[in-house]
C-alpha cells in the first residue's frame, strides 16, 4: 500500500487553476521527485498535502486516512514533516529552540502543567533536547546549537529547517527546493545527506526541485507536472525521455 | 538558570524586604503599587510581548480584577485575600473568551478592538443596571486590611509584603511557563504562524489561552491594585491605563520577564518625576523621557541590560569572541 496517495487534486484560485486533476502514488520508503516549471503547481500540492490549502476536488490519503479530516496542527503529528521554499525558521529563537519546537507534536505538556513545572516537564524538556541535540549533530549542526537563527547564513538556514521537519520523527517528508541558494558542493552534499536520512530514519521523501541533477539523481521515481496537471511520471530516465517533459522545459521542437 | 542569576533574584528580593522599613509608607504604598504594575506588565509581555498579539485595552482587564475585588469584599464580605485568585479567575475567562474571536484579526485590527474594548470600560462600569455592585460613578471604598497574626507591620508594610509574595508567585509561574515547550510554542507563534502551525501547534487555542492568561495576570494585577488604593472608580480605569501599560512593556523590553520590573519602576515613578520637574506640562516631560529611553534603549531597559553584560562578558573573554568569529 502507498504511504501516500494523492487522487485527483484539483485547487482553483479566483479564476486560476492552479492543479487539475492530479493523482500519484508515494510507496513507503521511497524519494519521489516532483518536478515542473515555474508554475506548474508543484508547491500548491506541498501545501495541499499540509492543509495549508484546501482542495476542491479530490482526496488525498495518507497512511490509510484521509488527510483533509485532519486539522493543520494535526499533520505534524500524523507522520508528516515538512520545509518550506523560502525557510521559515523562527528567526529570534536559537538553532536549538527551533528544532526543539519542531518536536512539539512529539510532547504533551500544556499550560497548566508548564507553569506549575510538574515534575514530567523537566523531563520532557529533557528527553525533546536531547532529541534535538542528536539531530543537530547528525546534521553536523551541533555547533551552532546556541545561535540565533537570525545571524546565520541561508544555506545553514536551509539545513537547520530540515533539522526542525526531522525532530518531529516523520514518516514521509516534503522538501520543497532543498537545493536552491546552494552551490554546487553543498548540493552533491545535500543528496548524500538525503539518501543517509532514508536509510537511518527509514523516511519517506516527496521533494520539488528545479535542480535537475539532484532530482535525477536521488530519486526512486519522478512525477512531472505542468499547468496543474501530471504529464509524465515514471523512473528519472523514462521521464526525462518524455516527449511532453522535454517541450514543457525546452518548449515545442 | 545560572548561579548568578539566581544569586542576583536572591540579592533582589532581599532588597526588596528591607525597602519597607528604611522608606515612608507613602514611598512603601509607592513601592506595592510598582509590584502591582510589575505583574500587570508581565501579562501583557506574554500577550505582546512573546505572542506578537497586540492589546491597547489591557486596562479593561485590569478594571474587571480591581471591581471583582471591591464588589466581593464590599457586597459578599470576602476577606481581601481571598478576591486576588477569584479576580484572576474572572479574568482568565474573560479574556479567553475576548481571545477567541480576536483569532481572526491580525496585526493593527487586533489592536483597534482590544481598544475598543479599553476605551469602552469606564461607561460600561457607570452603567446604571449594574449600579448596585458597582457604586456608579462614585466607585468602591476599600477598608485597608491590618496584618493578621500579630505581626509587627503597619499596613502598608504588610500590603506591600502581600503584594510582593503575590508578585513572586506569579512571577515564577510566568517564568516557568514561558520556558518550556508553552513559551516556544508562543514565541514561534510570533515569529511564523504558519511555520508553527506545520511543526504541530495549534495557534488557535494557544493564542487564546495566551490572551486568557494575559488577562489574569492583569487581572490578579487589578485587584491588588484596588486593595492597595483601597477605592475604585470608573474613571480610574480610563484608556490611558492601557496605554501606560503598553508603555510599560515597550520601555521595559519586549518578551522580556525582568522588564515588566522595569517598566512598572518607569510608569511608577516617571510621572512623579515630571510632575516635580514642571508643574505646568508634566506629560510634556514624561513623553520627552519616553523618547529618550526609546532612543538611547531601542530594545528596552532588559535588553539594555542584556547588551552591555553580554559587553562585559566579550571583554573579559576576548579570546572565545575571535575564536567564534572563524567561520
Amino acid at each position: 500500500m502507498p504511504l501516500l496517495e494523492v487522487r485527483d487534486v484539483a485547487v482553483r484560485f479566483g479564476g486560476i487553476v492552479a492543479l487539475d486533476g492530479v493523482s500519484f502514488d508515494v510507496e513507503p520508503g521511497s524519494i519521489v521527485g516532483l518536478i515542473g516549471p515555474n508554475g506548474a503547481g508543484k508547491t500548491t500540492l506541498f501545501n495541499c498535502v499540509s492543509r495549508l490549502y484546501a482542495c476542491d476536488r479530490g482526496d488525498i490519503v495518507f497512511d490509510g486516512g484521509s488527510l483533509l479530516a485532519l486539522p493543520r496542527h494535526r499533520i505534524a503529528g500524523a507522520g508528516i514533516g515538512r520545509t518550506f521554499q523560502n525557510v521559515a525558521l523562527f528567526r529570534s529563537m536559537t538553532v536549538l529552540d527551533n528544532v526543539m519546537l519542531g518536536a512539539h507534536s512529539r510532547s504533551r505538556s500544556g499550560f497548566v502543567s508548564n507553569a506549575l513545572r510538574l515534575p514530567r516537564v523537566p523531563r520532557e524538556e529533557r528527553a525533546t533536547r536531547a532529541r534535538a541535540r542528536g539531530i543537530l549533530q547528525m546534521l553536523e549542526l551541533e555547533s551552532l546549537a546556541d545561535k540565533a537563527v537570525a545571524t546565520l547564513p541561508f544555506g545553514t538556514c536551509k539545513r537547520v529547517e530540515l533539522a526542525r521537519a526531522l525532530a518531529a520523527e516523520p514518516k514521509l517528508l516534503l522538501l520543497d527546493e532543498p537545493a536552491s541558494g546552494l552551490n554546487h558542493e553543498e548540493v552533491s552534499e545535500l543528496s548524500g545527506l538525503i539518501r543517509r536520512l532514508r536509510e537511518r530514519l527509514r523516511l519517506t521523501v516527496l521533494l520539488v526541485e528545479h535542480h535537475m541533477g539532484l532530482v535525477m539523481s536521488i530519486s526512486d521515481r519522478v512525477v512531472a507536472l505542468n499547468f496543474g496537471r501530471v504529464i509524465a511520471r515514471g523512473t528519472p530516465p523514462e521521464v526525462q525521455r518524455h516527449p511532453d517533459v522535454i517541450e514543457a522545459y525546452l518548449g515545442a521542437a | 538558570m545560572t548561579k548568578k542569576t539566581l544569586i542576583a533574584l536572591l540579592l533582589l528580593v532581599a532588597v526588596a524586604s528591607i525597602v519597607p522599613f528604611v522608606v515612608s509608607n507613602y514611598r512603601t504604598f509607592q513601592f506595592t503599587l510598582v509590584l502591582v504594575y510589575a505583574i500587570a506588565l508581565l501579562g501583557l509581555n506574554i500577550l505582546t510581548g512573546y505572542n506578537g498579539q497586540v492589546s491597547l485595552g489591557h486596562g479593561a482587564f485590569y478594571a474587571i480584577g480591581a471591581y471583582c475585588a471591591a464588589v466581593l469584599m464590599d457586597k459578599a464580605g470576602v476577606p481581601y485575600w481571598a478576591t486576588v485568585p477569584a479576580a484572576g479567575a474572572v479574568c482568565l475567562v474573560v479574556g479567553f473568551l475576548f481571545g477567541l474571536p480576536a483569532l481572526r484579526l491580525e496585526g493593527l485590527y487586533l489592536a483597534l478592538a482590544t481598544f475598543a474594548l479599553g476605551v469602552s470600560m469606564p461607561q460600561l462600569l457607570k452603567y446604571k443596571a449594574l449600579e448596585e455592585w458597582t457604586g456608579g460613578v462614585q466607585g468602591i471604598v476599600i477598608a485597608k486590611p491590618d496584618a493578621p497574626w500579630g505581626l509587627p507591620l503597619n499596613s502598608d508594610q504588610w500590603l506591600y509584603f502581600f503584594t510582593l509574595g503575590v508578585a513572586l508567585a506569579m512571577f515564577l509561574l510566568g517564568w516557568n511557563l514561558l520556558r518550556g515547550r508553552v513559551g516556544r510554542a508562543l514565541v514561534a507563534i510570533r515569529d511564523h504562524h504558519i511555520a508553527a502551525e506545520a511543526m504541530g501547534v495549534h495557534n488557535a487555542l494557544y493564542k487564546s489561552l495566551a490572551f486568557g492568561v494575559s488577562a489574569m495576570y492583569t487581572g490578579v494585577a487589578g485587584a491588588l491594585g484596588a486593595i492597595a488604593v483601597q477605592f475604585v472608580a470608573p474613571d480610574s480605569f480610563s484608556i490611558f491605563l492601557s496605554i501606560l501599560l503598553l508603555v510599560g512593556i515597550v520601555i521595559g523590553g519586549l518578551a522580556s520577564i525582568s522588564g515588566a520590573l522595569y517598566g512598572a519602576l518607569f510608569i511608577q515613578f516617571v510621572p512623579n518625576l515630571a510632575d516635580e520637574i514642571s508643574k505646568a506640562a508634566p506629560w510634556a516631560i514624561f513623553g520627552i523621557f519616553m523618547i529618550l529611553f526609546v532612543y538611547l534603549m531601542p530594545t528596552g531597559v532588559a535588553g539594555a541590560l542584556r547588551m552591555l553584560s553580554e559587553r562585559q562578558k566579550r571583554h573579559n573573554f576576548p579570546a572565545a569572541k575571535n575564536e567564534e568569529e572563524v567561520p
